[in-house]
């Protein structure tokens, strides 16, 4: 069902409109053909009997009138296959690496279907990633989409790669499968991807697909779909769970507002189209757990907020749609420590399914608790004290101001390649807890602090 | 009726049709898939038109039929337990017929059509009926006995034959003397409220087990509330508990774009949870409506108004039913994106100009009344709202707060601070206290009003307190105001703090609830009596019974454990010395 047509009448940005066609299919996946040979692809936006609008992935420079345009029939597709672990393709799934071209085991549409809520389990398999302020206090569990809200300059990338390296389910000894989607990364941050994968051998069990800074912006928008769809492939027909990072979101949202400008759309909030929510939630909802079946997907989207602002459409609309967020933050970057996530603004909501007894450890939620209740009192009291000056506090308020300290330097900060198991990191707890009386334990059971309040406190 | 137009233009989840005759909102088969939608417009002989399901491949020139009847749910025994997407197609029979994930092109019934019921007529040949009049009657769980009707839109005369027994949804149990066949089931049209005879002022509270709720904000059974807060700060958790606690008959739970992890918790979690009224699995007395962020943004629209209706149709049987929104935004989104698809002019923040009185109309659909067949009913509606970064100055909070009654303000700093529920008691307000406080002083305690208000005057004076203590710190404070931070900080962590997590902590009864407040205000009392006789202020903070209260409400034999705890307290303020 292959048409081709020279009857391009207008291009605009990324858009082309053809006219005299005979009836195109929503969403068909288009080949436009250049006079010197070349070819770009793009997507059907708008079909009726007039006009047909076709979004370029690759950019419209360089086409003219003269350019042939060839509807396909179908929908874009990934070429799907097991080989597809190890290789580099980029941002619309061609061979980047000189390897040979992929031999599909199956063709899958890239905009995926969604996942039928009653064939969805529960996530609650306890993912370690091995870094205090994740697994401690802001749990990552199997099929969660847990995004990174980060901002220019800090260290998200080294974050999500010492996730992948370090991530495991305590007890079995499955590996993750990587899907790296990179969107408009520069090529210095994306080499920094691919040395660090090739360095830990972690490619063998990884897809990797790069959209960079230099590419066309409306690739980017297929970008993530196409990782997703290889991640589904891999969890649902090869049966592995699958770690998908993405990065960053913000790139593919910029290209979204490029897009729904070019489009002349009414926009929404900021100038970013109407339909973000429903676009990212077409996304983010590709994670998840099915019943019955083995594989799943877990995502790690990374998004830098412009101007740090949590506010912004972009976390904004991410943080209404995903299972939390973990924040890092500029201060503690400033305060050079490594990771700096705060905790504070940080939330797993599928934590309390996936901890606890037989899963991690009885105390795990209480710790947590506690530790959150202090800090954030710790962090107030801050404020206060550069108000009224130390002496000012009470008792009580000193030590828990002195617990904040503790609580960064030893709970939050570790090293780049440290691998603390949810024990360590309970025992790192316990042991700033133990500055505090017991009497100040008000989230704990007391039960529970008899068996492990410790018996010598941290030290600063 | 079977006339066949032809598909003119695709975009997205709207399609435009052409050579056939609509009335708005009449249900149209798009497609050789026969692609379910629904006509929102029409201009010149063009129909405008938004499509339940995915709309790829679809091409110019396909067919499209008028089936020339509004969007309706089909109404009848089993719809308790069920799980719909938001046009009523049970998710369960989807996932029979394609699988773990939703493609599109399946039609499905809302009610099964082969199960068979155990129908008890309550009338008999000859009887004169109204529309709205019980003809009947099937046990549709143990507790849910559901009454049939004469539906609304039928009209009224005689019966010429009915009978009891055995049947389908769809089998005929009777017949009217004007031919007009009798049924358990019958469709209704979504978009419409259903009739009732007259709408009444609340007067009880809706019972959630949540103390600051319960308490503080109460919601009236046949009321209106608003949920309004950013992302993570409470809103799914709260409508949870409420669906899952609440004193309602009847639950219908209305995930509106939100996740599907959420979705599988809720079906996950009901089955095995029991309803505190009735000691049954909580399901059996909810209907779920599951039509998350990545399910068509159409019937995302729809399931507002799939929900609302299933809710009226149990109340007209006289069951209080509290239909919960979650997120009512999601639903204005849809709004506006088919909207905009329609290049229609937009009002603020590209909404349509026609949202604040589409939410109207939603929330205008609770309310307590008597039915045509004399009954009491009522729906209670809650509703989540999720604002753009949390500012709840744009227009669906806005439009919603113009019209609820009850307004649980969520804030991200209490939520931060994993203060839950994170409900700012300052900025919160329920419109429903005047009208219910006769029923507190009747059903709880005579002093109970006058407890809430105490409390509340204490919260405050905390807030204007603090603004004090950020400038000097709080041991500048004379000593009644340190005993007032004191009992401030004690209402909140002891009483409002409630995690939904702890298995005990989950539901207070008013009676638990009730002896707590009492508690923490006796030791204002007391301790307020011991300032007078000039006791050291350090030594009535010191009271040990009152960190022991502080951990009573985690434990199961709370009853019993009460009274010893503030017997204790009395003894220790007896023994404080004064000067
Ligand atoms: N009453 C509560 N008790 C304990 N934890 C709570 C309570 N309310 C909220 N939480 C915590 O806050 C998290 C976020 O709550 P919730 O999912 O209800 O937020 P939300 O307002 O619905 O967010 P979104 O708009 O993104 O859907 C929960 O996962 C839970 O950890
Ligand atoms: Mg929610």
């Amino acid at each position: 069902m292959v048409k081709e047509y020279k009857t391009i009448n207008q291009i605009a940005g990324p858009l082309i409109f053809v006219e005299k066609t005979e009836p195109i299919g929503y969403g068909e996946f288009v080949h436009i053909k250049l006079p010197d040979g070349t070819v770009k692809r793009g997507e059907v936006l708008d079909t009726s009997d007039d006009i047909v609008v076709v979004q370029v992935y690759e950019g419209t420079s360089g086409l003219n009138k003269d350019c042939s345009v060839i509807f396909t029939g179908e929908t874009l597709k990934l070429p799907a296959s097991i080989d597809l672990l190890g290789r580099i393709l980029s941002g619309s799934g061609e061979p980047k690496d000189g390897g040979p071209p992929i031999v599909p085991e199956k063709m899958m549409d890239i905009h995926g279907a969604a996942m039928n809520p009653y064939s969805r389990d529960q996530p609650e398999d306890f993912i370690q990633t091995g870094i205090s302020t994740i697994d401690g206090t802001n749990t990552l569990v199997r099929g969660q989409k847990l995004p990174i809200f980060s901002g220019s300059g800090l260290p998200h990338n080294e974050i999500a790669l010492q996730i992948a390296r370090q991530a495991q389910v305590p007890g079995s000894d499955e590996k993750f499968a990587v899907v790296f989607a990179a969107m408009g990364i520069t090529n210095e941050e994306a080499q920094y991807f691919m040395d660090d994968f090739e360095k830990t051998g972690a490619l063998e069990r990884a897809i990797v697909f790069l959209n960079l800074a230099d590419d066309p912006a409306v690739e980017r928008l297929i970008t993530p779909k196409m990782a997703l769809t290889a991640a589904e492939y891999l969890a649902y027909e090869h049966n592995m769970h699958v770690l998908v990072i993405l990065t960053d979101i913000t790139n593919y949202c910029e290209a979204m507002r490029q897009m729904g400008s070019a489009r002349e759309e009414v926009p929404g909030r900021r100038g970013y189209p109407g339909y973000m929510y429903t676009d990212l939630a077409g996304l983010y909802e590709r994670a998840g757990v099915i019943k019955g079946v083995k594989g799943s997907v877990t995502q790690i989207p990374i998004l830098s907020m412009p101007g740090d602002d949590i506010t912004h459409p972009i976390p904004d609309l991410s943080g209404y749609i995903t299972e939390g967020q973990i924040v890092v933050s500029r201060e503690l970057h400033r305060k050079g420590i490594y990771p700096p996530i705060n905790v504070l603004p940080s939330l797993s909501r599928l934590m309390n399914a996936g901890i606890g007894k037989g899963k991690t450890r009885e105390d795990h939620k209480a710790v947590s608790d506690q530790m959150y209740a202090g800090y954030a009192e710790g962090r107030d009291l801050r404020g206060l004290v550069a108000i009224v000056g130390k002496e000012a506090l009470s008792e009580r308020d000193k030590k828990i101001l002195e617990f904040a300290d503790l609580f960064e330097d030893q709970f939050v900060r570790q090293g780049r390649n440290e691998n603390r198991t949810i024990e360590d990191t309970l025992t790192v707890g316990w042991n700033i807890l133990g500055s505090l009386p017991k009497s100040y334990l008000g989230r704990i059971d007391n039960k529970i602090i008899d068996k492990y309040y410790p018996d010598k406190p941290a030290e600063e | 009726m079977e006339v066949k137009g032809k598909i003119y233009r695709v975009a997205g989840p709207v399609v435009t049709i052409a050579g056939i005759d609509t009335k708005m909102y009449d249900v149209v088969k798009v497609g050789h898939e026969g692609l379910m939608g629904e006509v929102i417009k029409i201009v010149g002989d063009k129909s405008v038109v938004q499509v339940y399901e995915e709309t790829s491949g679809l091409k110019p020139g396909e067919p499209v039929e008028n089936t020339g009847l509004p969007l309706s749910v089909e109404l009848g025994p089993g719809l308790l337990e069920s799980i719909y997407d938001g046009i009523q197609r049970p998710l369960g029979v989807l996932k029979e017929e394609m699988g773990n994930f939703i493609h599109r092109g399946v039609t499905a019934d809302g009610l099964d059509h082969s199960k068979k019921w155990d129908f008890k007529a309550c009338v008999s040949p000859g009887d004169s009926i109204k529309p709205g009049d019980m003809i009947g009657s099937v046990q549709e769980t143990e507790n849910i006995l559901h009454k049939i009707f004469l539906p609304p839109n039928a009209n009224e005369g005689k019966i010429k034959e009915i009978k009891s027994g055995s049947f389908t949804v769809v089998d005929i149990i009777g017949k009217m003397e004007d031919g007009t066949e009798l049924k358990l089931s019958h469709k209704w049209p979504v978009r419409n409220p259903r009739p009732v005879k007259f709408k009444m002022a609340p007067k009880t509270p809706l019972v959630t087990g949540q103390r600051i709720l319960d308490t503080m904000f109460p919601i009236a059974k046949g009321g209106t509330a608003a949920i309004p807060g950013p992302f993570g700060s409470g809103k799914t958790v709260t409508q949870q508990q409420l669906a899952k606690w609440s004193d309602a008959n009847i639950v219908v739970y209305i995930g509106c774009g939100e996740r599907g992890n959420e979705m599988a918790e809720v079906l996950n979690e009901f089955p095995e949870l029991e309803d505190p009224q009735t000691g049954r699995p909580l399901m059996e007395r909810t209907v779920l409506i599951a039509n998350t962020s990545n399910m068509p943004v159409a019937a995302r629209e729809a399931s507002i108004y799939t929900g609302i209706t299933i809710a009226e149709y149990y109340r007209d049987m006289g069951y209080d039913v509290a239909l919960m929104a979650d997120s009512t935004s999601r639903w204005a989104e849809a709004m506006r994106e088919i909207s905009s698809r329609l290049e229609e002019m937009p009002g603020e923040e590209g909404y349509p100009a026609y949202l604040s009185s589409r939410l109207a109309e939603f929330y205008e659909r609770a309310g307590i009344v008597e039915t045509f067949n004399d009954d009491v009913g009522s729906i209670t509606v809650i509703g989540a709202v999720s604002p753009a970064g949390g500012d709840i100055s744009e227009p669906v909070s806005q439009g919603t707060l113009r019209i609820v009654k009850v307004f649980w303000a969520l804030d991200s700093s209490l939520s931060q601070k994993r203060h839950f529920p994170a409900i700012n008691w300052l900025n919160s307000y329920s419109l429903y206290m005047d009208s219910l406080s006769p029923w507190y002083e009747e059903n709880i305690a005579p002093d109970w009003n006058d407890l809430r208000g105490k409390s509340m005057e204490i919260l405050q004076a905390e807030s204007e307190l603090l603004e004090i203590v950020q400038l000097v710190g709080s041991d500048a404070l004379p000593d009644d105001q340190q005993v007032t931070l004191e009992v401030a900080r004690m209402l909140r962590e002891i009483y409002l703090q409630q995690n939904s997590f702890h298995p005990v902590d989950t539901y207070c009864s008013f009676d638990k609830q009730y002896k707590l407040l009492k508690g923490i205000l006796r030791y204002n009392e007391l301790a307020e009596a011991a300032l007078e006789s000039n006791v050291e202020v350090s030594d009535i903070l010191h009271v040990s019974s009152k960190d022991e209260l502080a951990k009573l409400k985690y434990e199961e034999n709370f009853d019993s454990m009460i009274g010893p705890v503030m017997d204790q307290m009395e003894k220790e303020f007896s023994t404080l010395g004064g000067y």
